[in-house]
């Protein structure tokens, strides 16, 4: 009975989104009133109900209701019940319904925030974002049913796929999700300011906050992606361009690009048609990635569920396409622009250049994600293009930018001086140059990483040199130091939290610098009671033991690291044996450290604990990245603060 | 360019970054270029040095592991050919005899597929829960623990 009401209230949400968007859109071309005031109560009205069949597959989880298929092959009677909650995304029809819900959450928070402060684009941004709902409540209801009965019921179900039972992964879909769903509501602004022609500055004030976030959710999801991927697959790696990295990695190129050209816009009032084509694009390919991903036309290391969904996603993805192209066309002639583009060496032109970088990078990983498909397309061979195309043509564009980083945020608009680069750009340069000697006479021989690491350097000193003479200015009204360093970073939150988010990337870019230049890694097979050395540590292997789990069985073995100095370490990587699947699955052991983290992986084993083989690593910096993913986080919450200028 | 009032010098630029982006992206490819084959596919026509993804299942009984040496041969099949594999290093999680997998690497001059990396593959199928007391699953659970207790 349950899953009947889920699926009949899926139904009924998905009529009422539809209803809705017609509704609004048909009040957005008369004006009335009533119609609008219809359209928000259809979508409290979805919002309840998709609410209300989210919870009741929750309830089927934790009530180990075998006869819904979902359930069935997500849990078994020995998951523990946080993993029976967050099973809920664990595979397709269950993220599906995730996604459907946080969009209805959204079209209620953007009702609640805009209503009053967005009226001439309003009942057209509610078209849009009903319309999305009802998209996806469309795939629940027809391609991907979370709520379908299996027969005849099963005793026990499949369980979840035990690499999905760590806590990266009860949160990197919700923060991917959530990015993925925040650009709609972009979207839908630049979708309203096309179809009422009111393309000004508008749509970009209202939904700057918005990008913000969406932005940094998906920042979030692709870091912690990184981090599961880091402790749980036992490559030791972070990120493999595989196609399901891409896919959510290409909208966050796009998302980066839009943050930055709106300020063109809202300063030259400039690249209008460019910031609509942008979040456009951007929103297209959220979509395409999931479609991607989901249609099984790319083979992916990664197992997902495949089926008829793909259709529906590559229909949406045209009609959304068609539709804004068509749009566009229309508004054309107002799009044109009031200013111009006077010098090469200007503020205009840092970011119109990080722009062209940041969708030469899009283009690179869409041509290299779907090249297999080309080949196969236009000579009738499978071709794949793996890593080393994607770092060949993507490390150059991604050190452009990070030196673009440093050029941005201070070069004067219009026109820059002599005297303007000199005074904001004299000794980051210097800086820059001095520790590109220093990192080569230290002993870095990799022209990337001293590259790398001195365009990070330089890059600081520009932040640095900016903060130290707005804190004068200060000094020099008289406020003093602490007040006066503190007191910038609110009033001017918008400028600082963004340098914030730059040393954020620039932390994680050390990250990734360090750990392709420094990590070492060897494999060995051991006695017991030997020993190998790899970068000044000793492993020595002890035995194995074996002991039972709450829902596995588990090898452990036991290895004891020194490093000379310090006391012994014991490191425990282990297999674990789970009876609904067929082959064991390795658990790393690891050891994050500041500078080094040392990382362990049972290979093979003999059962008698006499030998075993074992891959060690030593990945230096790896922690880099998840340090820049918490000053990310810092940066976002200073830039979307409250004006304080306003409230003033 | 409408909404992009540039001129000259801006549109050169342009043209000249996207040039450079495609002399990569060509660089690129030729350099990276994987070829996926099946047995019967490189047996046709095997060429050394290239890079190929070859796709195909562990043939039974065909699997040899040397721990002390970390040397791992077994032969792909895809039911018609047969091509022999060596590779350097434990095989991944998934990897087994009867299953699917892929492998990355270079044909040699002696007649064997030289493996850089093993791709294990989830079967394909849907796979009943494993019933706990299934003979295979009993026994190896007992001879794990039995060299403890």
């Amino acid at each position: 009975m349950i899953p009947e009401l889920g699926h009949g209230a899926v139904i009924v949400g998905g009529l009422l989104a539809f209803y809705g968007a017609i509704a609004a859109a048909i009040a957005g071309r008369t004006g009335r009133t009533a119609l609008l005031e219809s359209a928000q109560h259809a979508a409290l009205g979805v919002f309840g109900l998709v609410t209300f069949s989210m919870l009741l597959l929750v309830y089927a989880f934790l009530t180990f209701d075998f006869s819904v298929r979902y359930v069935a092959l997500n849990t078994n009677l020995q998951t523990p019940y946080y993993y029976r909650i967050t099973a809920l995304w664990g595979a397709l029809e269950g993220s599906i319904v995730l996604w459907a819900w946080m969009l209805a959450l959204y079209t209620l928070i953007v009702i609640l925030r805009h209503r009053h402060n967005a009226r001439e684009l309003y009942s057209w941004v509610l078209t849009t974002m009903l319309g999305v709902v009802a998209f996806f409540l469309l795939v629940m209801a027809v391609p991907a049913p979370p709520f379908e009965r299996l027969s005849p019921i099963p005793a026990n179900g499949r369980g979840l796929n035990p690499l999905l039972e760590d806590s990266g992964m009860i949160t990197h879909p919700v923060a991917l999700y959530l990015g993925f769903t925040g650009f709609t509501v972009p979207f839908a602004f630049a979708i309203a300011a096309l179809a009422t022609g009111r393309v000004g500055d508008r749509w970009i004030t209202l939904t700057r906050r918005w990008t913000i976030v969406a932005w940094y959710f998906l920042s979030l999801g692709l870091l912690i992606g990184g981090w599961w991927s880091y402790h749980v697959l036992g490559w030791g790696g972070y990120w493999a361009w595989d196609p399901v990295e891409n896919a959510a990695f290409m909208p966050w190129l796009t998302g980066t690009a839009f943050l930055h050209s709106v300020m063109i816009q809202e300063r030259r009032r400039m690249l209008k048609l460019w910031n609509i084509g942008l979040v456009i694009l951007t929103f297209a390919l959220t979509l395409f990635g999931t479609f991607l991903t989901r249609s099984g036309v790319i083979a992916s290391v990664h197992a997902f569920t495949q089926g008829s969904i793909g259709i529906f996603f590559l229909s949406f993805l045209s009609l959304v396409v068609l539709a804004s192209l068509a749009l566009l066309a229309w508004r054309w002639e107002a799009l044109g622009a009031e200013g111009e583009l006077d010098s090469v060496v200007s503020r205009e032109s840092a970011f119109l250049l990080n722009n062209v970088l940041l969708v030469a990078a899009t283009f690179t990983v869409f041509f290299g994600t779907v090249f297999p498909l080309l080949s196969e397309a236009v000579r009738g061979v499978k071709v794949s293009v793996g890593m080393p195309f994607f770092n060949s043509v993507n490390i150059p564009v991604f050190l452009s930018l990070i030196f673009l980083m440093g050029v941005g945020p201070l070069i004067a608009w219009r026109r820059a001086s002599r005297d303007n680069l000199r005074r904001n750009f004299f000794w980051p340069v210097v800086a820059g140059v001095v520790s590109a000697a220093i990192f080569y006479a230290a002993g870095v021989r990799s022209t990337l990483a001293v590259l790398s690491l001195a365009l990070t350097v330089f890059v600081t000193a520009t932040v640095a040199v900016d903060y130290v003479r707005a804190t004068r200015a200060r000094l020099r009204m008289g406020e003093s130091l602490l007040p006066a360093m503190g007191g910038l970073l609110v009033r001017h939150n918008r400028r600082y939290g963004g340098f914030a988010i730059h040393l954020g990337i620039l932390v994680i870019a050390v990250g990734v610098t360090g750990s392709q230049a420094w990590s070492l890694h060897r494999e060995a097979t051991l006695k017991k009671g030997e020993a190998v050395e790899l970068a000044g540590y000793k492993f020595q292997f002890d035995g194995l033991a074996a002991r039972e789990a709450s829902n596995h069985f588990v090898v452990e073995s036991t290895f004891t690291v020194t490093n000379g100095k310090a006391h012994a370490e014991a490191m425990r990587p282990a297999k674990k044996f789970y009876p609904q699947e067929q082959s064991p699955i390795a658990h790393v052991d690891y050891r994050l450290g500041f500078m080094e983290d040392l990382y362990l992986v049972l290979g093979d084993f003999e059962r008698d604990g006499s030998q075993a083989t074992v891959k060690m690593q030593v990945n230096r910096m790896v922690s880099w990245i998840w340090i820049g993913g918490l000053v990310l986080t810092l940066g976002t919450v200073l830039a979307i603060l409250p004006d304080r200028k306003k409230l003033a | 360019m409408k909404g992009l009032p540039l001129k000259p010098k801006f549109v050169a630029g342009i043209a000249v970054l996207a040039m450079a982006l495609a002399y990569m992206i060509y660089a690129g490819v030729t350099q990276s270029a994987v070829y996926f084959v099946t047995p019967s596919e490189l047996q046709a026509s095997p060429r050394t040095g290239k890079a190929y993804r070859l796709g195909g299942m562990v043939e039974k009984g065909s699997v040899s592991w040397k721990a002390a040496s970390l040397d791992l041969t077994f032969t792909l099949t895809d039911g018609q050919a047969k091509v022999p594999v060596r590779h350097h290093g434990t095989a991944p999680d998934l990897f087994g005899e009867g299953r699917g997998a892929v492998v990355e690497g270079r044909w040699t001059s002696e007649g064997y597929f030289q493996a850089t990396q093993i791709l294990a593959k989830h079967s394909e199928e849907y796979k009943a829960p494993h019933d706990a007391n299934s003979a295979g699953y009993k026994e190896l659970m007992k001879s794990l623990r039995g060299e403890q207790k």
